[in-house]
C-alpha cells in the first residue's frame, strides 16, 4: 500500500507536510490547541492524537508533528475520542476557568474531571501549549516571556514577574492564545495603543493589515506600514503564512502614476469640522459625543453594532439622545459663518431611524432654523414631528458635559423663552461641513481658485457653476460649496458634460491673445526667453531673433514687459491698445 | 480740494484681483467709483512705462493687483510684477512723483472685501495726496 488514506478518503502522501496540514486541504477536521500555521509544530497539547494504522499496526501519534507518509489514519475513531477525552479532563483540571476548554470538553462530552483541581489553577486560564512563548521569541523576535519552574507550578510570565521593557505591545500572545490565559497589559511597562478604525470613526478597532471599508475598489487588504511589526521590526510576517494564494507581498509600494488627460474634474468631498475644535461640547473629551457621521455607522447594519443604536462609552442603549444642528456652522464669531446645508435633513433622517430602531427613547433636535428646502424635505419635517414625536427645541445649545454617567446638555427653548436642560444618554453633533484637508493644496497645482474658507471657486457663481477658472478643470459636489447628494449629482452630470462638450471637438481653441514678435524690430537680445514660465520663447538661430512658440505661450505677457524694443506684442493687447485704454480712462491728452 | 475727485487707473489680473472685484460686484459691495480699473492677462504684462505714461496724462494715482505670491495662474507672473514695481518706485521719486500714489497689492479671486477695503484706503490716500502736479519735463 503506497496510498495515504484520511478518514477513508485516499491521497498521496508527502512527508513534507504533516497528517494534520494534509487533513485540513482535505477538509477534514482535526482539534487544534497549541497550533499554528506560523510557528513550528510543538505537540503540546497532545489534542490533535489521530490513529496511524500501517502495516497492520495501529499507534496514537499528534497529526501536527507526524509526517504524511503512507498508511490510513483515523481522525475520529474510538481510541482517538477516548484519549481526546482523558486529555481535556487534565486540561479542565489545570485550566478550569477557560471557557474555551469548557466548550471543546463539551463538545466531547467531558462534564467533570476525575483528577483534582489545585487550590491555586482554580482561576486558570493556561494551558501551557506555549504559543505565546513561542511567537514571542520566534516570529516577532521579541522574548519578552517564557517558561518558568516545573512541574504543576510551570507558568508563563516576564522575568522576575516584573512588567516587561522590550515587550513590542504587538498584541501577538494575545492573539494567539486559544484560551484567553494572556493579557499584553500584565506583560508590559508601555501603554497599549488600539488602532482606531478609519472608516468606523474610531467606533472599532482594527488589525495592522485590514480591508480599507467594505466596498473599497479593490476590495482587498492593505498593510499599516506604519504600525505593522514586519516593517517596524522586521518580525511577525504572519499573514503571508496563512494566506493561502501567496498574495502577500510586502515589497508593493506607493507609487505616483503619471497619466496624460484632457480634463479634470475635482471632487475632493469635505470632512466634518472637528469635534475636538469646538470647546463648548467638551472638545471631543466626552466618549458619547459623537458625529452625526459616526451616528450614521452606529445605524449601519454592517457598523461596529451591527446596527443597534449602542452608545460608545458603556455599550447601552440610549434611551434619550439630543441631535445638536449648527455644530461649527452660522457661527461667525467662533466657527464658521456659512450653512452647512445638508445638516437640518440628516439629523432628521437620524432623529427618525433612532425612535425606529429605539421605540421607547426620545429624540431631541436643538435648532436655529430647519431648512427643509428640496422636494418632499418640509413633508419629511413633518412626519419627523408627527408620527415620530421628534421633539424640535428651537435655540443653541450652549454646553455639554458630562455628569453621574449622563451627558447633560444646556440649551433654550427660544420659541418659550425658558432655559432647556436634558439628561441624555447621547449627543449627536451635526458638525458643519469643511473642505478636505488637501483641497488647498490641489487648488494650488490646478491653479483653481478658492474662497476664505477653502471651498473652491467657480468660473461664475450663477452662468458657469460646474467650471474653473482654469480651462479643463471642473468642480463637482462639496468641493466647491456644502451639498447635499441630488445637487452634487447634478453638479457632477454637468462637469461631465462639459468634459464631454470639450472632447466632442475635432480642435481644442485657445485664447488668441498670445505673444508675436516684430523680426524687424527683434534685435534678438534673449530677454524675453529666461522670463517665459512655459519656455515658449526660443532663439531662432537662422534669423537671428526671439520667437515664438504659439502652442506654448498662455499668453501672460511677462515676455512684452521685458522687450527692452517693443518687438514682442501680444496679440490683440497690443502697448498702442494698452494706452488707448489708459487715454480713455485719464480722459485727456 | 474737497471736490478733488481722483483719476484712478487700477491695473488688475484677470485670474486673481479681477475676479476679485467681480465678487465684490456680484456680492453688491459698495466701494469708491474714482477711477477705470484696466484688466490685464498677468500683472506682469505690464509694462513699467504704462504707469509713467498713465501718470504723464492725468492720472492720480496707480493701483496694481495681482494674484497672492505662488498663486500665480502664470506660475511666477506676480514675481516679476513685484521686482519691477519695486524698482520703479525708486524711479518714481527722482521724477518728482511721490511713492504713495503706486501701491501693489496681492488680491485673491475670493478676496472681494479686500479688494474693496484696499480701494478705499487708496482713494483716500491719493485724495489726501491731492492732484498730481508734475513739472514739465
Amino acid at each position: 500500500m503506497d496510498k495515504l488514506i484520511i478518514d477513508g478518503i485516499e491521497t498521496e502522501p508527502d512527508p513534507s507536510k504533516t497528517v494534520l496540514e494534509v487533513a485540513y486541504k482535505l477538509g477534514i477536521h482535526i482539534p487544534t490547541l497549541c497550533y499554528h500555521r506560523s510557528l513550528t509544530p510543538y505537540g503540546a497539547c497532545r489534542i490533535c492524537t489521530v490513529e496511524i494504522i500501517w502495516k497492520g499496526r495501529s499507534r496514537l501519534r499528534t497529526a501536527c508533528t507526524y509526517p504524511a507518509w503512507e498508511g490510513e489514519v483515523k481522525t475520529n475513531s474510538e481510541p482517538v475520542v477516548k484519549t481526546r477525552r482523558l486529555l481535556l479532563e487534565m486540561m479542565l483540571a489545570e485550566a478550569p476557568a477557560s471557557p474555551e476548554i469548557q466548550r471543546l470538553a463539551e463538545e466531547y462530552g467531558v462534564r467533570e474531571s476525575r483528577f483534582k483541581v489545585r487550590e491555586e489553577k482554580k482561576e486558570n486560564r493556561c494551558i501551557q501549549c506555549g504559543l505565546c512563548v513561542r511567537i514571542c521569541e520566534d516570529v516577532m523576535k521579541v522574548s519578552a516571556i517564557g517558561h518558568k519552574e516545573r512541574g504543576y507550578r510551570r507558568t508563563i510570565g516576564t522575568p522576575f514577574e516584573k512588567e516587561s521593557d522590550i515587550c513590542t505591545t504587538c498584541g501577538a500572545c494575545e492573539f494567539i492564545c486559544p484560551t484567553g490565559a494572556i493579557k499584553v497589559k500584565q506583560i508590559t511597562e508601555r501603554p497599549i495603543t488600539r488602532i482606531a478604525s478609519e472608516f468606523e470613526l474610531g467606533l472599532q478597532e482594527r488589525p495592522c493589515i485590514y480591508v480599507p471599508f467594505p466596498q473599497a475598489v479593490p476590495n482587498k487588504p492593505v498593510i499599516d506600514r506604519d504600525r505593522c511589526m514586519y516593517f517596524k521590526n522586521d518580525a511577525c510576517r504572519i499573514c503571508e503564512d496563512v494566506c493561502e494564494p501567496e498574495a502577500i507581498d510586502y515589497t508593493q509600494e506607493e507609487k505616483i502614476i503619471e497619466e496624460d488627460v484632457g480634463a479634470i474634474v475635482v471632487a475632493t468631498g469635505y470632512e466634518l469640522f472637528p469635534i475636538e475644535q469646538i470647546g463648548e461640547y467638551g472638545n471631543g473629551r466626552n466618549k458619547n459625543v459623537i458625529t452625526g457621521l459616526q451616528f450614521e455607522r452606529l445605524l449601519s447594519a454592517s457598523g461596529p453594532t451591527s446596527g443597534e443604536v449602542r452608545r460608545p462609552s458603556d455599550g447601552t442603549i440610549p434611551k434619550e439622545v439630543v441631535f445638536v444642528s449648527c455644530a461649527g456652522s452660522r457661527e461667525p464669531e467662533l466657527y464658521k459663518p456659512y450653512c452647512s446645508k445638508i445638516c437640518c435633513m440628516y439629523t432628521l433622517k437620524h432623529a427618525m431611524l433612532y425612535k425606529h430602531r429605539v421605540p421607547d427613547g426620545q429624540p431631541y433636535v436643538f435648532y436655529i432654523d430647519v431648512r427643509t428646502g428640496g422636494k418632499g424635505y418640509e413633508e419629511f419635517y413633518h412626519r419627523g414631528i408627527e408620527e415620530d414625536g421628534i421633539l424640535y427645541l428651537r435655540g443653541k445649545v450652549s454646553k455639554i458635559f458630562e455628569e453621574n454617567g449622563k451627558t447633560i446638555v444646556w440649551g433654550a427653548d427660544t420659541l418659550t423663552g425658558k432655559k432647556v436642560e436634558v439628561a441624555a444618554d447621547m449627543v449627536v453633533l451635526a458638525n458643519a461641513i469643511v473642505p478636505s484637508l488637501g483641497a488647498k493644496d490641489l487648488a494650488k497645482k490646478l491653479k483653481m481658485g478658492i474662497d476664505e474658507h477653502g471651498f473652491l471657486t467657480e468660473a461664475h457663481p450663477k452662468l458657469r457653476p460646474v467650471e474653473s477658472l482654469t480651462l479643463g478643470v471642473y468642480l463637482a459636489g462639496c468641493a466647491q460649496a456644502p451639498r447635499d447628494i441630488p445637487e452634487t449629482v447634478a453638479q457632477a452630470s454637468g462637469a461631465a458634460s462639459k468634459v464631454v462638450a470639450l472632447f466632442s471637438e475635432d480642435e481644442l481653441h485657445h485664447e488668441p491673445t498670445i505673444a508675436t514678435v516684430d523680426e524687424d524690430v527683434c534685435s534678438g537680445c534673449g530677454v524675453c526667453i529666461p522670463v517665459c514660465p512655459y519656455d515658449a520663447r526660443e532663439h531662432d538661430t537662422e534669423k537671428k531673433i526671439a520667437k515664438v512658440n504659439e502652442v506654448l505661450c498662455e499668453g501672460c505677457g511677462s515676455c512684452i514687459a521685458a522687450c527692452p524694443s517693443g518687438a514682442s506684442q501680444l496679440i490683440n493687447f497690443k502697448d498702442c491698445q494698452i494706452f488707448e485704454m489708459l487715454q480713455a480712462a485719464v480722459g485727456k491728452r | 480740494m474737497v471736490d478733488f475727485k481722483p483719476n484712478i487707473i487700477y491695473f488688475i489680473c484677470k485670474w486673481c484681483t479681477s475676479a476679485g472685484a467681480d465678487l465684490a460686484g456680484t456680492s453688491r459691495m459698495e466701494y469708491n467709483p474714482f477711477g477705470v480699473p484696466i484688466r490685464f492677462y498677468c500683472s506682469s504684462r505690464l509694462d513699467p512705462q504704462h504707469i509713467l505714461w498713465a501718470f504723464k496724462n492725468g492720472a492720480d494715482g496707480v493701483f496694481v493687483g495681482g494674484c497672492h505670491p505662488g498663486d500665480c495662474h502664470y506660475q511666477d507672473g506676480n514675481y516679476k510684477t513685484r521686482r519691477r514695481i519695486l524698482l520703479l518706485k525708486h524711479v518714481l521719486s527722482e521724477l518728482g512723483i511721490e511713492e504713495e500714489r503706486l501701491q501693489l497689492n496681492w488680491i485673491s479671486a475670493a478676496e472681494g472685501k479686500r479688494f474693496t477695503q484696499l480701494v478705499d484706503e487708496f482713494t483716500d490716500q491719493i485724495t489726501s495726496l491731492g492732484p498730481l502736479r508734475l513739472k514739465d519735463l
